[in-house]
């Protein structure tokens, strides 16, 4: 059943694509027209739309501009070159990764502390779930610069605010998972006088895989945004954050869409590296067949 | 072996409080195979639990093996087999059945030695590598049972064990069941709602009603100790069975009044 339904998919999604495909290029038209006919006279209607297509610094580039970019700035440029996508988008996945490693581990701990301690069972919740209220963007400058302040710059501050996005689906999921044996196993536990430690280790932690798994599907591309929302405030000169804002600094809109795409990109693969994963584990744990 | 004498319990709902059992006294020797037997909300599982510390009753006395509940429950005095074989998915079936050995420090040779003799004892020898999806329920059930007998406890508490399975497979359960009882000589306290299955395997029967939980009949089963599945077509099994369908009965009455 599961080839097949994968068979089944290929050609809805390739329909959607080929749909976005052909409304962009429409859309590209009226976006760039204006601009075409400032630059050049005398067009005929269909040079005028080839024009609209391939301008160097278009309102909305085309989806081949932008692919032309992306292939271009990563394969065609030395990763250390400051012009590489590959290179910019290692120092944010670095980022990225370690905001991801920061608020996993945080969000687990804090889960552990909800659902051993009664007082932070009541109190701590509130807190979990007002601390996404605030907009992470008015968050970010300040971290950004009393980090700064005391001297801690590049990837840490990154990583904290990459961390403060990624925490919260682990809190919320693990909680939910380290919660999911039912009254049977945990009465069973007691008649086999187990301690809360043994609980946890035996029954708890293995029960709350699945919903672990699914909260680090969410808290990877937290992550990432979040990374990216860092290299937004803080003037970075690197990173796909920085990319986009000298984008925008430059008029260089291909630019700012092919690091768009960069990050989209990397945060799928993100996810599929995680997909991949939880059924390696569950299978390996038959909880899933 | 286990005394309980005069014990009320009261849970308190939403609804107000709900009398679960109500001037309980019994008495378990060693090596009886006890039944309750009664409708849903007569307190049999709660009395099990009871006595297990799974429950705190609200007044009265309950000892096991001269112990408190709790005492007990910490000395690893009893195996409990629940409704549910509530085997870890992520464990095979030794792996299941060492758990508890696990969790009680033995280590990995004393282990292995008494998961290999439970296992053989409840007939799974050969599904030791087996995960649990791959079992019947029976089997599944099996292995529960094999857990709770692992760490070779005297008493043994199962509530329902059989209750999710068809009749064929009970009936062989219960069969093995009474042989392994025989065998290993445990005290057994064995709740069911089935009347057949509580005269075919007890020594003795306790008769319970709802509203409030309380004991009606105790019954000392007249049937010899070695019993055969035919032993229910007997005139004593159903002497005993009707006297059993009576004591229900009267409880069903006083609750209607």
């Amino acid at each position: 059943m599961g080839s097949n339904y994968k068979k089944n998919k290929v050609v809805p999604v390739t329909a959607i694509l080929l749909l976005i495909g052909i409304f962009w290029y429409l859309v590209a038209i009226p976006m760039n027209s204006e601009k075409v006919s400032r630059q050049f006279k005398n067009l005929s209607t269909s040079e005028h739309i080839q024009k609209c297509w391939s301008l160097k610094k278009p309102k909305l580039p085309t989806p081949h501009q932008i692919v032309t970019e992306m292939v271009n700035t990563t394969f065609f440029k030395k990763v250390s070159s400051k012009r590489s996508l590959v290179y910019h988008g290692w120092i944010t996945l670095q980022a990225t990764l370690a905001g991801f490693f920061l608020g996993t581990l945080f969000g687990i701990l804090l889960a552990l502390g909800i659902v051993h301690n009664k007082a932070m069972d009541l109190s701590v919740m509130p807190w979990v779930i007002a601390s996404q209220t605030i907009p992470i963007l008015a968050i970010a400058p300040m971290i950004i610069v009393v980090m700064n302040s005391v001297g801690v710059t590049g990837l840490l501050p990154k990583a904290i605010i990459s961390m403060y996005l990624s925490f919260f689906p682990v809190v919320v999921g693990m909680v939910k998972g380290l919660r999911s044996p039912d009254q049977i196993q945990l009465d069973q536990m007691k008649t086999w006088s187990a301690s809360s430690n043994q609980i946890l280790w035996y029954l708890r932690f293995p029960s709350s895989l699945p919903f672990l798994f699914a909260s680090l599907k969410v808290g990877v591309a937290a992550s990432l945004v979040g990374a990216i929302v860092g290299e937004l405030p803080s003037g970075a000169i690197s990173g796909l954050g920085a990319r986009m804002l000298a984008g925008t600094y430059y008029g260089q809109t291909i630019m700012i869409w092919s690091a768009l795409f960069a990050a989209a990109f990397l945060a799928a693969f993100l996810v599929f590296i995680i997909d991949f994963s939880q059924k390696i584990v569950l299978k390996k744990m038959a909880i899933i067949r | 072996m286990i005394s309980v004498s005069d014990v009320n319990l009261t849970f308190e709902t939403n609804d107000g409080p709900v009398n679960a059992l109500r001037d309980v006294s019994l008495k378990v020797n060693k090596g009886d195979f006890v039944s309750f037997i009664g409708p849903s909300g007569c307190g049999k599982t709660t009395l099990l639990r009871v006595i297990a510390a799974l429950e705190t009753p609200t007044s009265g006395q309950v000892t096991v093996n001269n112990m408190s509940p709790d005492d007990a429950r910490k000395a690893r005095e009893y195996g409990y087999v629940f409704q549910a074989a509530g085997l870890y998915p992520w464990r095979t079936v030794s792996g299941n059945i060492k758990l508890p050995l696990e969790i009680m420090g033995y280590s990995a040779s004393e282990k292995e030695d008494r998961a290999q003799k439970v296992i053989d004892l409840v007939e799974l020898k050969g599904f030791e590598k087996k995960f649990p999806w791959q079992l019947s329920g029976g089997m599944q059930q099996r292995a529960s049972i094999a857990r709770a007998l692992a760490f070779d406890a005297n008493i043994l508490l199962m509530d329902e064990p059989f209750g999710a399975l068809d009749e064929i497979v009970r009936d062989r359960l219960n069969g093995e069941l009474l042989s392994l009882w025989a065998r290993t000589r445990k005290t057994i306290c064995f709740v069911t709602h089935s009347i057949p299955e509580a005269v075919f395997l007890s020594t003795k029967i306790v008769v319970m009603s709802p509203r409030p939980g309380r004991i009606t009949d105790v019954i000392e089963s007249s049937l010899p100790k070695n019993r055969e599945l035919n032993i229910r077509d007997s005139k004593e099994f159903i002497k005993i069975a009707q006297r059993v369908r009576e004591g229900l009965k009267a409880g069903h009455v006083e609750d209607a009044v």
